[in-house]
């Protein structure tokens, strides 16, 4: 599969030129490019009394074809970061870098746009249109990201292909178990072939099976090239990733790639010590 | 290392390989099975201590074998071992006990150990990803036990996210 990008719409005019932020600290020089950068992004939210600051100053990166994942106890303001990186709530201050253009001022309707053509978005609930079939589901969001009735219509043979979910193609969401409905939503997300796809707790209303299925399907499309920025609570989910971020009271704590750890020759044996 | 050889001698006479060799059947890659000459060893001690009973089989083109088989007083152990709750403490853990003590010894910084604890244990949830996905799909005890050491870890990161809550 080949992966075709296409330029971002224009910066808006208003905004004045600005030099794309330093790259992150550390780089190596054969690392892929930048795909997604925030810096010093701040998120306060002032319904009621006092102001709370949900996201702290957070600056980060995700290269094109990486796979991020963001932890944090809840109310750590990991949701509200993802929206924010998507355009769905607008951040208090800060930048939001996607390909090297400044995306943070954009209004609704370019955002819109920007989503349409270079983002996936999954969410916990899946979000189906109820009253399309799954076939529908998936084939719609590949015509308004841009591609021809004939292509829309091979790739969501080809996803649905890919889930297991032939059979069900022309069954309503309802009819659909949980996972299966999230396996859907993934294969809608990716419909478009987005740059990135961003996903909040896509795992968090699953059964384990279930759970295993979609990160199965996540981490196929990684491997083929699909970048990923995951905010969960499951840790399973997160040790997939290439990197993961910790953030803590709207600021984050720890960021560092995950290496396999040495199971000391004792596989399952080094976390469970089977007595008797 | 006793039990499960009286529990495998319990579903019928074995010698030491052969014992080994059902230990790794059952658990496949997902754990590891004691070497033979711990085997051996087990067994002399359950011998002396009245548990089974040895008796050397001739061979004609090797070594003579000796074959092991419950006595009564074996059957009762493996009996009692199945019957009781097991209660023995569940966890170990050094970790907590550095968290505990090390910020106020001066010698760890409560954010710097929670990071790298957590670092660690995902990891180990890496690796045992890995561990699950090249088990063959028949070895249902195997891929429970991997499952069962992923879950201990994600209760050991969410006890860390609790620590980290409290501590910092």
């Amino acid at each position: 599969m080949t992966r075709v990008h296409v330029a971002l719409g224009r910066r808006p005019a208003a905004r004045p030129r600005q030099q794309a932020p330093d790259p992150a600290p550390d780089p190596v020089p054969d690392e892929p490019p930048m795909l997604l950068r925030s810096v010093g992004l701040t998120k306060v939210f002032r319904t009621g009394g006092q102001p709370v600051h949900a996201v702290r100053g957070v600056d980060l990166w995700v290269r094109r074809g990486e796979f991020v994942a963001v932890m944090g106890p809840s109310g750590s303001g990991k949701s509200t970061l993802l929206h924010m990186l998507g355009g769905l709530e607008p951040a208090s201050g800060g930048e939001i870098w996607l390909d090297n253009q400044r995306v943070d001022g954009l209004t609704q309707a370019k955002w819109a746009i920007l989503r349409r053509r270079h983002i996936g978005f999954v969410f916990q609930f899946f979000n189906l249109v109820s009253s399309m079939s799954v076939a529908d589901n998936v084939e719609v969001a590949a015509l308004i990201g841009g591609a021809s009735r004939r292509a829309a219509r091979a790739r969501r043979e080809e996803l649905l292909a890919d889930l297991g979910l032939t059979a069900k193609a022309q069954a309503a969401p309802s009819q659909l178990s949980g996972g299966e409905q999230q396996r859907v939503a993934v294969a809608r997300a990716l419909a478009h072939r987005p740059s990135l796809l961003l996903t909040d707790e896509p795992t968090g209303n699953l059964d384990s099976t279930n759970t295993s299925a979609v990160l199965r399907l996540l981490r196929r499309s990684h491997a083929d090239g699909q970048a990923i920025l995951l905010v969960t609570h499951d840790a399973r989910a997160a040790s997939m990733a290439d990197r993961v971020i910790n953030l803590f009271d709207g600021m984050i704590v720890d960021d560092a790639a995950v290496r396999p750890a040495s199971l000391r020759g004792n596989a399952a044996g080094s976390v469970l010590d089977l007595r008797g | 290392m006793r039990l499960p050889l009286l529990a495998l001698l319990a579903k019928e006479p074995a010698h030491g390989y052969e014992l080994k060799a059902r230990l790794e059947q059952t658990f496949g890659d997902a754990y590891s099975s004691p070497n033979i000459g711990q085997i051996y060893l087990t067994l002399q001690r359950l011998e002396r201590a009245g548990l089974v009973r040895g008796q050397d089989v001739v061979q004609s083109d090797r070594p003579n074998k000796r074959v092991y088989e419950l006595t009564a007083a074996g059957q009762e152990a493996v009996a009692t071992w199945a019957e009781e709750p097991s209660d023995e403490p569940r966890i170990r853990d050094d970790f907590f006990m550095k968290l505990a003590l090390g910020p106020a010894a001066g010698v760890a910084d409560p954010l710097t150990l929670i990071n790298r604890q957590r670092r660690h244990y995902l990891g180990l949830l890496r690796s045992l990803s890995t561990l699950a996905e090249a088990a063959p799909p028949g070895n249902k005890i195997g891929r429970l036990l991997i499952e069962g050491a992923m879950l201990h870890l994600q209760a050991d990161l969410d006890w860390l996210e609790r620590c980290q809550e409290e501590l910092l």
